[in-house]
């Protein structure tokens, strides 16, 4: 491609058009994507190492750290079972309704998360469907983990199905229909054909389903009655400690996140630049 | 054939229906059998309310807007970085994933510190009379913010696959740039560009996180339609709550036919011109 741009000559007027194109771009992007992240930090750090280690280290954080992980190791592998199960029916058989099923896997995408966690109070909440004979059986799922957990999992449901079913649909089912012939057992065929085969994309999946499942905020703030220390994740804690004008602490608190962000945006980068053949073509992950 | 070679349909299929039903389909049953419970005439009385008037027009026009500059600013972007060469660029390439990998309660709270009347933005922008947080502008800023990747990252894939020589042909016979890429390329990124749209659109009229914290949240001036649903929620209005769901949920399917529509439309436009 640049080769071609190459041989062909370019005049300098449109050498000018191409630099001023991209020096626009560049300065949207560093105003509008690069100060919001620089912004955090900053404000984090505003009074110094030591309030900011202090923020972090009061126990309400840490109780919220501990939440957050309690919720993605819970929601994450659901959705990871889901979306295999999901993807190996889709593109291995052939049934009627499948467009219908696509479209349901990606419908939480199209959902106000506000929606998804209303959802589950109408199901769950004291005026709820089963609301009732849970308090009559008294176990708490509304303002409690259980509906932070069943939010998250509404909405970080499509992530892995949908790496997986391009990805799948494209590969095709040879391999694993000669390991059938070959003889091997079902589960066989599954850990030694396809999960290889899938491993990469996978990870790109789970990837980006964590990263959303432990910085979601509107469907679990919904659910989760901002208990302090019982059912606050760290997006409720860093909303709290920001609505009480403790910025310092909300920014402290935040910068956690942003890590995340930046972890989960440098492994994904890795990811298709090292394996991008087995991670395929993708649409862009929704909400 | 296959059927009788590969197995596990039966379970996965099972599983994955099972796991949707529990998941998604009763828990929207639940919605439309609460939102059913205010009834036909409670309905309209509910949306016909100045103030949720407000907010709907708010978040209907304010995502819709904010599409449309994310087609805008979406193009260029995507464009500079396919076919451009410069240094740094595939650090401004994964930068462009940022709104998705970032918290939006963290992408709120940065928005609003920086377009703050005495943030770094927000200071400049009052020197020349924009007042960006706690306004309309705001919940719009926020909007472009969260539905940038999706058009960057849907067009591309098709930027990279675009036929160099139909450009080139355009301009050997004699078409200037912006003709080519006004007659030429545009038409062919067309279908591409509204699915971008869509998905923005989409993203953005659901916007929860990143757009309370910037909006200020003024009754009748800069409050959204979600916000509404968590302070009905907050007053036990349940039915109300969800009469608003069913009615935001009508409001995003029906907007997202119409780009379906489109996209049609410009499928065709995009075949005659090729």
């Amino acid at each position: 491609m640049s080769a071609r741009m190459a041989s062909r000559p370019i005049g300098w007027p449109r050498r000018v058009v191409h630099v001023g194109l991209i020096l626009v771009a560049l300065i949207f992007l560093v105003l509008f994507l690069l100060l919001p992240l620089a912004t955090v930090f900053v404000e984090a750090f505003r009074e110094g190492i030591a309030p900011y280690v202090a923020a972090i280290r009061q126990p309400e954080a840490l109780s919220a750290i501990r939440l957050t992980l309690i919720v993605a190791v819970i929601a994450v592998p659901l959705n990871v079972v889901f979306g295999i199960a999901a993807a190996w029916a889709m593109t291995r058989f052939e049934f009627r309704g499948k467009a219908l099923l696509g479209a349901l896997i990606d419908l939480p995408f199209s959902v106000s998360p506000v929606i998804s966690g209303l959802v589950y109070v109408l199901l769950f909440g004291a005026q709820g469907w089963f609301g009732p004979w849970l308090e009559a059986h008294d176990i708490k799922i509304i303002f409690a983990v259980p509906g932070l957990v069943l939010a998250t999992i509404f909405i970080t449901l499509p992530f892995v199905a949908r790496e997986l079913i391009p990805l799948m649909q494209s590969q095709g089912s040879e391999e694993e229909e000669a390991a059938r012939v070959l003889g091997a057992s079902g589960w066989q065929m599954f850990f030694r054909v396809t999960l290889p085969n899938i491993r990469w994309a996978l990870l790109y999946g789970v990837l980006l389903c964590n990263a959303r499942a432990m910085g979601e905020f509107g469907a679990v703030s919904v659910v989760s009655g901002h208990i302090r220390g019982l059912t606050t994740t760290i997006p409720l804690e860093v909303e709290m400690r920001y609505n009480e004008y403790d910025y310092v602490g909300a920014f402290a608190v935040a910068s956690l996140l942003a890590l995340l962000a930046l972890v989960t945006l440098a492994v994904k980068t890795l990811l298709e630049w090292r394996y991008g053949d087995e991670i395929a073509a993708h649409a862009p992950g929704g909400h | 054939m296959r059927r009788r070679i590969l197995p596990g349909f039966g379970i996965s299929l099972g599983y994955a229906l099972a796991y949707l039903g529990l998941i998604v389909l009763l828990p929207l049953a639940a919605l439309a059998w609460k939102a059913s419970g205010i009834g036909f005439e409670g309905l309209l009385r509910l949306l016909s309310a100045p103030r949720t008037l407000a907010a709907l027009r708010l978040s209907l026009g304010g995502a819709l807007l904010a599409a449309l500059i994310n087609a805008v600013i979406g193009l260029l972007v995507g464009w500079v970085l396919v076919r451009y060469r410069f240094p740094g660029r595939r650090l401004f390439d994964a930068l462009v994933d940022l709104p998705f990998a970032l918290p939006t309660a963290v992408a709120g709270i940065a928005l609003t510190n920086l377009y703050a009347p005495n943030g770094w933005l927000g200071a400049w922008l009052e020197k020349i009379g924009i007042k960006v947080a706690y306004t309309p502008l705001g919940v719009f800023v926020a909007m472009v913010f969260v539905g940038f990747p999706f058009v960057v990252r849907t067009l591309q894939p098709v930027l990279t696959a675009l036929e160099r020589d139909v450009e080139e042909a355009a301009e050997s016979l004699g078409a200037r740039r912006w003709q080519t890429f006004f007659r030429v390329i545009l038409p062919m990124l067309a279908p591409t560009l509204l699915t971008g749209f869509a998905l923005a659109l989409a993203r953005a009229v659901g916007e929860y996180g990143s757009v309370i914290f910037i909006a200020g949240n003024i009754p009748m001036h800069s409050e959204i339609a979600p916000l509404l649903i968590v302070q009905k929620l907050e007053q036990f209005d349940y039915a109300g709550a969800a009469a608003l769901g069913v009615a935001m949920l009508l409001l995003s399917f029906l907007l997202l036919v119409s780009v379906a529509l489109l996209q049609r439309w410009s499928n065709r436009w995009a075949e005659r011109t090729s």
